[in-house]
């Protein structure tokens, strides 16, 4: 005996003309990648904006000994477009190295002066020869070139994100509507009989919609849910360079883009499926 | 209550000349049925008698003229302002029109429901009328479950659970024996008698004869009206043979 509807909650029989896993399979797979898709677009513009703002700061200048320190930061601290000169103390450039050269290098390090410029856009070069010139040996490095290189790409990478994120709401919304045609063929009848006792479109769309929206907030869940494990991983990889521990596995991933994934798809759900029943029922007069 | 005046009614054309508009269903149809009215809508099969109760609950609108249900002139209203007017009206469809997935119980409930009643008022009403038409028993029963007369009484039941002002039967006693057709007539008199206006089609002529009351014959999709019992607006006719 077929089980008995509750009409309170359902008295055009959806839950059983809109079942199955085929729709929020569908929008499960396309919530997984509007999850990366999110996750790739807030990482991206964590390193643009962290590569930009490192790029400020970006000229280092390199002397072969410690010895010189003093009167390189003294001819760079007269010169007016430095702003800033501050000498990289030894333990920090031990920190900074240790990963590549071991706990004791056998080699002799170098002095590093940090450079900050008053006018970003100028000349690294100009500074380095006038300070070669007064400090021998003296050698300026600005990593402005390519970390403007990286921000241009990494905001390419967004700019995809975001296209890829419009895509796939796009679709999921196609799906959907394609749900919610096969919903109104298979209960033509009930609704032409709510249609004649008076139900305004209002009621009967309302039904559709928070139907399909739970749905596709189901499959949105899910999806993100499959794609937390991969998002922890790439997090990993990605630690490095965007601020060490701090930024390792669950913790570094965009928490509050992931969860607007869900109610996001409930809301193209709910939208294309108001629209889809609105549209079918202008045929009843 | 309802007025027609000067109705014509074509159907959009199917088969190899899909979009025309097919013949005229009903042609220069005018009459008017006072609050409270019993009629009969009487003719041969194929004469409009089902397109004229159409009319009247709303599920068509005339292609000529103008029909006026319960106040609202319908030829010209807007979408939004028919749903209230068909809650104000009942129907029983010769097809019955239930809900196969939904118990008797939640079937008769339907205008309740749509009509906002709460659910504590409503469990009552709706034991009261199943009562009423002999199915207590089969409240959580399923539609297909039912024989074809007790499927019936649950669309009566359906049509007039939530008092409607305007109340209209299709062939109501086409699946029913003769006493149950009696019965039938009987509720419908009562709701007739507690100021319900109320239309009948039909083409069984004993249950008219048991019955008499004021009647429209259709016939080709004009109304043939040989007493000029309708008023000024009655059709003039070419003296059809009685149908
Ligand atoms: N949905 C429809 N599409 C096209 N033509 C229709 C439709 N419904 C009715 N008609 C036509 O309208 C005319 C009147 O039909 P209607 O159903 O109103 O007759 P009726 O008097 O109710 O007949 P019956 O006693 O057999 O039920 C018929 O010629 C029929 O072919
Ligand atoms: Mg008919």
């Amino acid at each position: 005996m077929p089980r008995r509807s509750r009409y309170s909650r359902d008295p055009l029989g959806l839950r059983r003309a809109l079942s199955g896993w085929l729709l929020p399979g569908l929008v499960a797979a396309m919530a997984l990648l509007a999850a990366l898709a999110v996750a790739g677009a807030q990482g991206a513009a964590g390193l643009a904006d962290r590569w930009q703002r490192g790029a400020a700061a970006a000229v280092t200048v390199q002397l072969p000994d410690a010895a010189r320190v003093e009167p390189a930061l003294a001819a760079l601290r007269a010169m007016e477009e430095v702003a800033e000169a501050e000498a990289i103390d030894a333990a920090r450039l031990d920190a900074l190295l240790r990963p590549w050269l071991g706990a004791a290098p056998a080699i002799p390090l170098p002095a590093l002066i940090e450079l900050r410029l008053r006018d970003p856009r100028a000349d690294p070069v100009l500074v380095g020869d006038r300070l070669a010139a007064v400090v021998p040996g003296a050698v300026v490095e600005a990593h402005g070139l390519w970390v403007r290189r990286l921000a241009a790409l990494a905001r390419s990478l967004q700019a995809l994100a975001w296209v890829v994120l419009a895509l796939v709401a796009a679709v999921a919304a196609a799906v959907v509507a394609v749900a919610t045609r096969a919903g109104l063929a298979a209960r033509r009848d009930a609704i032409e009989v709510l249609h004649g006792l008076g139900a305004r479109d209002a009621d009967i769309a309302g039904r559709f919609a928070r139907r399909l929206g739970l749905l596709a907030a189901l499959g949105a869940a899910g999806g993100t849910a499959a794609a937390v494990p991969m998002l922890a991983l790439l997090a990993d990889l990605a630690a490095p360079w965007v601020g060490g521990e701090a930024a390792r596995g669950l913790s570094a991933l965009p928490w509050p883009a992931l969860l607007a994934v869900p109610p996001f798809a409930f809301l193209v759900g709910w939208a294309t499926a108001q629209a889809t029943v609105r549209r079918w029922l202008r045929q009843l007069p | 209550m309802v007025r027609f005046e000067a109705v014509g009614l074509r159907y959009p054309g199917t088969g190899p000349h899909r979009g025309d508009w097919g013949e005229e269903a009903l042609a220069d149809v005018t009459f008017a049925l006072p609050p409270g009215s019993f009629t009969w809508l009487l003719g041969p099969s194929g004469a409009g008698k089902s397109s004229v109760l159409r009319l009247m609950h709303l599920a068509l609108r005339p292609t000529r003229g103008e029909v006026e249900v319960l106040g609202l002139r319908t030829a010209r209203a807007p979408r939004a302002a028919l749903p209230p007017i068909r809650r104000r009206i009942g129907v029983v469809f010769q097809d019955f029109r239930l809900l196969p997935y939904l118990s008797v119980f939640d079937n008769v409930a339907l205008p309740l429901r749509l009509a906002g009643r709460p659910e504590a008022s409503l469990k009552a009403d709706v034991t009261e009328m199943l009562r009423w038409v002999g199915l207590q028993a089969k409240a959580l029963a399923l539609p297909p479950e039912l024989s074809g007369g007790e499927q019936q009484r649950v669309a009566i039941a359906r049509a007039v659970i939530h008092r409607p002002d305007l109340l209209l039967a299709d062939e109501p006693t086409g699946n029913l024996d003769s006493r149950q057709a009696r019965r039938l007539l009987a509720l419908l008199r009562e709701m007739n008698r507690l100021g319900t206006t109320v239309v009948v089609a039909t083409h069984d002529d004993e249950l008219v004869a048991r019955f008499p009351a004021p009647s429209l014959l259709l016939h080709e999709g004009r109304l043939h009206d040989p007493d000029n019992a309708r008023g000024p607006f009655a059709a003039e006719d070419d003296g059809l043979a009685e149908a």
